[in-house]
């Protein structure tokens, strides 16, 4: 077996790992944070402040009966958990977490991780055909128009860093962040409400409150996860946490310069990056409402869209005025 | 042999293996260690907990959904002309700047003549 | 290892587009259309396209997709029809098809042995957008010029019917 075939195997296996522990702990992480702000204790039963908690989720839901309902469509039902599953976790293989640690730093890695971002609507929408159920289906239409609209965004705000330093390879372009700047402290102006943009737009993705029209359990029971028991079900839970993951981690490597940082190594400082924006992310989740459908489109085809294009445009002037 | 420029793709072909192995075990384990006790009323649907309603679930919908696909891909097209100019625009200079200028133009042409007609409204 | 995953994924392709047309439930072929999708990207990865690979994701599988699956939803085609009758139209289309095959199997013969190595940037994003800006622009300009139409288009289309 050849060297690179090797380090390639090794660190993919090691990149799945990493990312689904990060996922377990993100689930207890997650639970204790919002019971804190809701002045609650959270999970303390399982294992030292509920730390096995996750590990007990798993346990429960392996027991459960796996239910396809009647006329239920059989074969897209139980096909599209484990896509899910698989798109979530493909993007995660272009991240680089330091400049070493780094499954597959490929020539097109931001397209790649928003070509990832795109399918991810398929399972999606195949769940809430397939199940058979009015509000699975429903939360499946929205789920897709959500996420095709914030895609224009996404692309737009994420061309931000590919203009500031023309690669489209994410370790490329986290170099850069560290010989110069980090891309929200100069030039901030574009930087900062790109970024801004771009995680509202990455959060729409993946259908997160505010943005969680499409499973929004007061009119929609589950959404798309309505019909699944099981496994199935906890794939596309567990699909959701590490596209949250995921984002975070390619979020902070585009704009806030990846590993870059002083006195620790930077595997550290990438790791440290991507938790203080996933804190966010729930920060946000715990502390918002949900958005009505029509704001939702309206937010992302009327502000995000046209503050991208200007954004792109500014991000272009700054490199010509100032190569 | 495989050339050089194909080895990223290894490791990435390595990762999207596992995830989608691993996502396929996990469902074919719960199928296997799950209690298997079907009766009737577990297997309707469950919709929102009570009698489901009647009628297939796979009704027509909305043509507001068709007018958001087919805006995206329009955008999406339009997005993804400018990737190439991104990467190369420190090579091209002024002159970039200048014929991406022409392209963003009809862009935002374009955008004002959707809003205008109300295309960006969700509810109509 | 790389012929291998060729072979391997031109297979699949095409066990995939089979299924597109053989599928009775348009839900299927939608399904099968997105194998498809996935399989030529994987291809073009293999020819060193690198970027045609991720746009193919990108743009069909994500964009083109999902329109397909919204016009299914629209014409609420969702459920299986009937089983395939044997018409003109069809026997038409099958002879059509064929010639066509022909004559791109003909047309391809004198580009199937590649020998020579592309050069480190071929297929990446730099070495297109490099010619695309400077060589072909008037081309990339009408381009825009033809999504202008098409949102116009999309909007008549698609407004009309409100």
């Amino acid at each position: 077996m050849s060297d690179g075939l090797l380090h390639g195997v090794v660190y993919s296996v090691l990149i799945v790992s990493v990312v689904l522990t990060a996922t377990a702990m993100a689930l207890w992480f997650e639970r204790k944070f919002a019971a804190r702000m809701q002045t609650r204790l959270g999970p303390t039963i399982v294992g030292p402040i509920g730390l096995l908690q996750p590990v007990a989720d798993l346990l429960k839901l392996l027991q459960k009966e796996d239910i396809v309902p009647d006329n239920a469509d059989a074969a897209i039902f139980n096909l599209v958990p484990p896509l899910a599953a698989l798109a979530a976790l493909g993007a995660a293989a272009v991240v680089p977490f330091s400049p070493s640690v780094v499954a597959s730093d490929l020539d097109v890695g931001v397209l790649y991780v928003l070509a990832i971002g795109a399918v991810t609507v398929l399972p999606i929408f195949g769940a809430g055909w397939s199940s058979n159920n009015k509000l699975a289906l429903l939360g499946g239409m929205r789920a897709v128009a959500q996420s095709i609209s914030y895609e224009v965004p996404l692309l737009l705000s994420a061309m931000v860093p590919v203009i500031l330093s023309g690669s489209l390879r994410l370790g490329t372009i986290v170099q850069m962040q560290a010989d110069h700047h980090w891309f929200v402290v100069w030039p901030f102006f574009i930087g900062l409400p790109a970024f801004g943009i771009f995680m509202l737009a990455m959060l729409a993705e993946a259908n997160r409150i505010p943005f969680d029209i499409p499973e929004a359990e007061s009119e929609l029971v589950a959404g798309v996860t309505t019909e699944y028991t099981g496994m199935k079900f906890a794939l596309f839970y567990m699909a959701e946490y590490v596209h949250t993951i995921v984002a975070s981690a390619v979020g902070a490597a585009l704009f806030l310069g990846g590993w870059d940082g002083p006195f620790f190594p930077g595997l550290h400082w990438m790791v440290l990056k991507t938790l203080l924006l996933f804190t966010a992310v729930y920060w946000v989740r715990w502390s918002l409402l949900r958005f009505r459908s029509d704001q939702l489109m309206g937010l992302c085809w009327k502000w995000l869209v046209p503050m991208g294009v200007l954004l792109v445009g500014a991000a272009a002037t700054w490199v010509v005025v100032f190569p | 042999m495989t050339p050089d420029a194909l080895a990223p793709y290894l490791p990435l072909l390595a990762v999207l293996v596992l995830a989608g192995g691993l996502g396929a075990i996990v469902s074919v384990m719960s199928a296997l260690l799950g209690p298997k006790r079907p009766s009737a009323v577990k297997s309707t649907i469950f919709e929102a907990g009570s009698e489901p309603s009647p009628g297939s679930a796979r009704q027509r919908f909305a043509v507001k959904f068709y007018v958001v696909a087919l805006l995206f891909i329009v955008f999406d097209i339009e997005t993804v002309f400018l990737y190439p100019w991104a990467v190369n625009f420190k090579a091209l200079g002024w002159f970039g700047y200048g014929e991406m200028a022409v392209f963003a133009v009809t862009l935002v042409i374009g955008l004002a003549y959707v809003w205008k007609k109300g295309a960006l409204d969700w509810e109509s | 290892m790389t012929t291998f995953l060729f072979y391997f994924f031109a297979i699949l392709t095409v066990v995939a587009a089979a299924g597109v047309i053989a599928a009775r439930s348009p839900m299927y072929s939608a399904m099968s259309l997105v194998g498809t999708f996935f399989c030529l990207a994987a291809i073009y990865a293999l020819l060193l396209a690198h970027t045609i690979a991720v746009l193919q994701v990108l743009v069909y599988a994500g964009a083109i997709m999902v329109l397909f699956l919204f016009v299914i939803m629209l014409l609420s085609l969702g459920e299986a029809v009937g089983p395939a009758k044997v018409t003109f139209p069809r026997v038409v289309g099958g002879i059509a098809s064929a010639v066509l095959f022909a004559f791109l199997v003909v047309a391809a013969r004198p580009f199937v042995p590649v020998g020579a190595q592309p050069p480190p940037s071929f297929g990446t994003l730099q070495s297109i957008g490099a010619q695309l800006y400077t060589q072909w622009l008037a081309p990339f300009e009408a381009v825009s010029l033809r999504v202008l139409v098409a949102r116009v288009g999309a909007v008549v289309v698609a407004k009309s019917r409100v």
